[in-house]
């Protein structure tokens, strides 16, 4: 299927200025996202999934650089924009979510007038056609009697319905491409759940396009259309949800997988992943995860892995994927992903 | 799971009120439970519903305004003596959600692992807490030189287990984990959660561990009760109420568990919970035990239908 290509990031490297040192947080990362899908970016904490994504809405901190490559948006290269030049696509072309919503609420003003801002700003929509709006814009994000709830400020609503504000801010913008960096890691599971589901239904709603991004792989096989692991700064496996959760290529995808606790069994260890991500001050050589793959290589402390191609959507940096090296099985807990199952015994259907 | 019960801690009709008389909230609402020992009890509901509470009273950081609390056959709760009191403080430890903030951070890790033998142990010589805090460290995977540092030197994951050799090192017969493990990245979970089991294992600890996500309860628990807005709702061996979950809550926080199945996962319908769903303006709901062992808050009527599945599902 040939789809088109919204954001194109080619061999990005990124570094931050720290004193005499510099810190390579993304190193080579080359993407396509495509129209209308969702990409999720998955890896622990530190691997560079903020960093990543900031590059796309020119709000990399001020001691990072770009050193090289590319971002094609809108039929340029966004990596060295000013900051006018940034005012026109941030907020309407590419919005972004955070982790807390208050970072991008303005406590002291209404949510209506927060909301009609963003329509005026980016839409020209004012006056009553606004405020109708606004009130489509709260419904739309499961926020009810959004009349009265227009006239209240954040710090009136629980942390789960701020972030459904946040985010009805940021589809009042209309953007092409919307970012959620870990929009539900501060929140429970039941509210994960309904913002993750609220999320999939404004993706097919307004038809946007979707990056969500969390260090938990176990919350995204409904959200994701793809899934792009990172480590240490690159992405070192990517294919769609199914190629990711049944048929993982790389150790670090099947370390994140086997650590997570619904494959636990009670009474039984619980796998977890050895030692800590690389110093990013210093070169890596080879395979940034062979000091913790129990199954590493002697090429893999020599050599970087190239992308082995698995197939036509889905490709991993890991040398076990060359024809020469040995044949090494994926732990057997995530042989046993596909059984898991719903528990809660009979269903009655409500919702 | 446990064979001679043996209750460790009871709770009955506990409510916890905050604010003067007229503003007053109550944030636990009579609640009771029975926790034995060397088991794990989960108590797991949203944030909000008392979790936390029902921990600090159970350690007297705060006062209860109803029920009691009985540790080892002896009312823990209210009024009592001093030497009691000691006795709580070392018996019960108890291990919070976010290290950083529940570490001092301008204390070096030696004094945060130490202060409170410093309190309950006061004639040991400088070795003697030396010793102790070493051996606290080892026993949680830390070197023994990181006493010397300031939390903020560590990670996520090392800051936890600085929480847990602080409790350790008081020699704990019980251990309330207060959602150790909600601030963490996947990835460090199963390492805390391993040390925890471990350290049971090796201690025959009991934990009282409070989640806000079921799907870790299911790998750490016994037994486990839901909370919602102050109150019980279920109670159950781990995994009956895993097969068999009764209360509408219950059922709703367990379609919450994101399952890292796609299939499944897209199949899964997401329950919400309208507390507007029961009607119990004439019949009101009782805490009640549907079959051994699996307790639940519920009317008669209600009681009625769950008896029914339960022995259906038999
Ligand atoms: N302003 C900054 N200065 C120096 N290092 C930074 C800065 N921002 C991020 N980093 C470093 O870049 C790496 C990637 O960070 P980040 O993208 O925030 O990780 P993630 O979002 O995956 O947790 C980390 O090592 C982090 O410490
Ligand atoms: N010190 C306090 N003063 C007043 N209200 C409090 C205090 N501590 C907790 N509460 C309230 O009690 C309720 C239960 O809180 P808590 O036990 O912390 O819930 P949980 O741990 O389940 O998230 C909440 O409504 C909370 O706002
Ligand atoms: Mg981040
Ligand atoms: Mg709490």
């Amino acid at each position: 299927m040939e789809r088109e290509v919204v954001l194109s990031v080619r061999d990005l490297n990124v570094k931050f200025r720290m004193r005499k040192k510099a810190l390579h947080a993304i190193r080579g990362i080359s993407l396509d996202l495509y129209q209308g899908e969702s990409l999720a970016i998955v890896g622990e904490s530190g691997s560079g999934k903020s960093v990543l994504s900031k590059n796309f809405i020119g709000l990399l901190d001020k001691n990072g650089y770009v050193e090289s490559g590319t971002i094609q948006f809108g039929g340029k290269d966004i990596t060295h924009l000013k900051e006018k030049e940034w005012e026109q696509i941030r907020g309407g072309q590419i919005a972004m979510i955070m982790q807390d919503p208050m970072t991008s609420l303005n406590p002291l003003k209404s949510i209506g007038w927060q909301i009609c801002e963003a329509l005026k700003y980016h839409r020209k929509i004012v006056g009553q056609a606004a405020q109708k709006k606004a009130v489509e814009l709260l419904t739309d994000v499961g926020i009810t009697e959004p009349e009265t709830r227009l006239k209240q400020y954040p710090h009136e609503f629980s942390g789960g319905m701020r972030q459904r504000v946040a985010i009805a801010i940021a589809v009042a913008c209309n953007p092409q491409v919307l970012i959620c960096d870990e929009p539900t890691t501060a929140l429970d599971v039941t509210i994960q759940a309904q913002i993750l589901n609220l999320l999939k239904s404004l993706k097919d709603r307004y038809g946007l396009t979707l990056v969500f991004i969390t260090h938990d792989l176990g919350v995204v096989a409904n959200i994701a259309d793809r899934i792009a692991v990172m480590y240490a700064g690159d992405i070192v496996e990517i294919g769609t949800c199914d190629e990711i959760f049944y048929d993982p290529k790389h150790p670090y995808t099947w370390a994140l997988l086997s650590s997570l606790p619904q494959l636990g069994t009670k009474g039984e260890k619980l796998y977890s992943i050895q030692g800590t991500p690389p110093n990013l001050y210093l070169p890596i050589r080879g395979d940034a995860f062979a000091p913790r793959n129990p199954n590493a290589l002697a090429i893999d402390y020599l050599h970087r892995p190239p992308y082995f191609q698995v197939s036509e959507t889905h490709k991993a940096k890991t040398w076990l994927l060359d024809s020469r090296a040995p044949k090494i099985a994926p732990p057997e807990q995530i042989q046993s992903i596909r059984s898991i199952c719903f528990l809660g015994g009979e269903t009655d259907g409500r919702e | 799971m446990v064979e001679n019960k043996e209750v460790l801690l009871s709770v009955k009709d506990l409510k916890v009120a905050f604010g003067a008389k007229k503003h007053s909230f109550e944030a636990v609402r009579g609640i009771s439970f029975d926790i034995y020992k060397g088991e794990t009890f989960g108590l797991v509901g949203e944030s909000g519903s008392g979790k936390t509470t029902v921990g600090r009273a159970i350690i007297r950081l705060i006062p209860v305004s109803g029920g009691e609390i009985i540790f080892n056959g002896e009312r823990i709760s209210g009024k009592i003596p001093r030497a009691l009191d000691k006795k709580v403080i070392r018996n019960i430890q108890m291990i919070f959600q976010d290290p950083m903030a529940s570490l001092n951070e301008r204390a070096k890790v030696d004094y945060i692992v130490k202060e409170g033998l410093l309190n309950t142990e006061k004639g040991l010589s400088a070795q003697e807490y030396e010793n102790r805090v070493q051996k606290a460290l080892m026993d949680v995977g830390l070197l023994p030189e990181f006493a010397g540092r300031f939390p903020h030197e560590f990670s996520g994951g090392q800051r936890q287990r600085i929480g847990i050799a602080r409790a350790l090192i008081m020699k704990p017969s019980f251990i309330i984990a207060d959602e150790p493990i909600s601030a963490l990245d996947v990835s460090i979970r199963a390492q805390v959660l391993n040390l925890l089991s471990n350290l049971q294992k090796e201690r025959g600890l009991t934990y009282l561990f409070i989640a806000h996500d079921l799907s870790v309860m299911r790998f750490i628990s016994d037994r486990i009760a839901v909370i919602h807005k102050g109150r019980l709702v279920e109670m159950a061996e781990t995994e009956k109420l895993f097969q068999h979950p009764l209360h509408p809550y219950t059922q709703a926080l367990l379609s919450a568990i994101p399952l890292p199945n796609p299939e499944a996962e897209k199949q899964k319908k997401l329950k919400i919970y309208d507390p507007a769903c029961q009607d119990y303006s004439t019949d009101p709901p009782v805490w009640a035990e549907a079959a051994e062992g699996h307790f639940i808050l519920a009317n008669q009527a209600e009681l009625k239908k769950y008896r029914e599945v339960l022995q259906h599902a038999r």
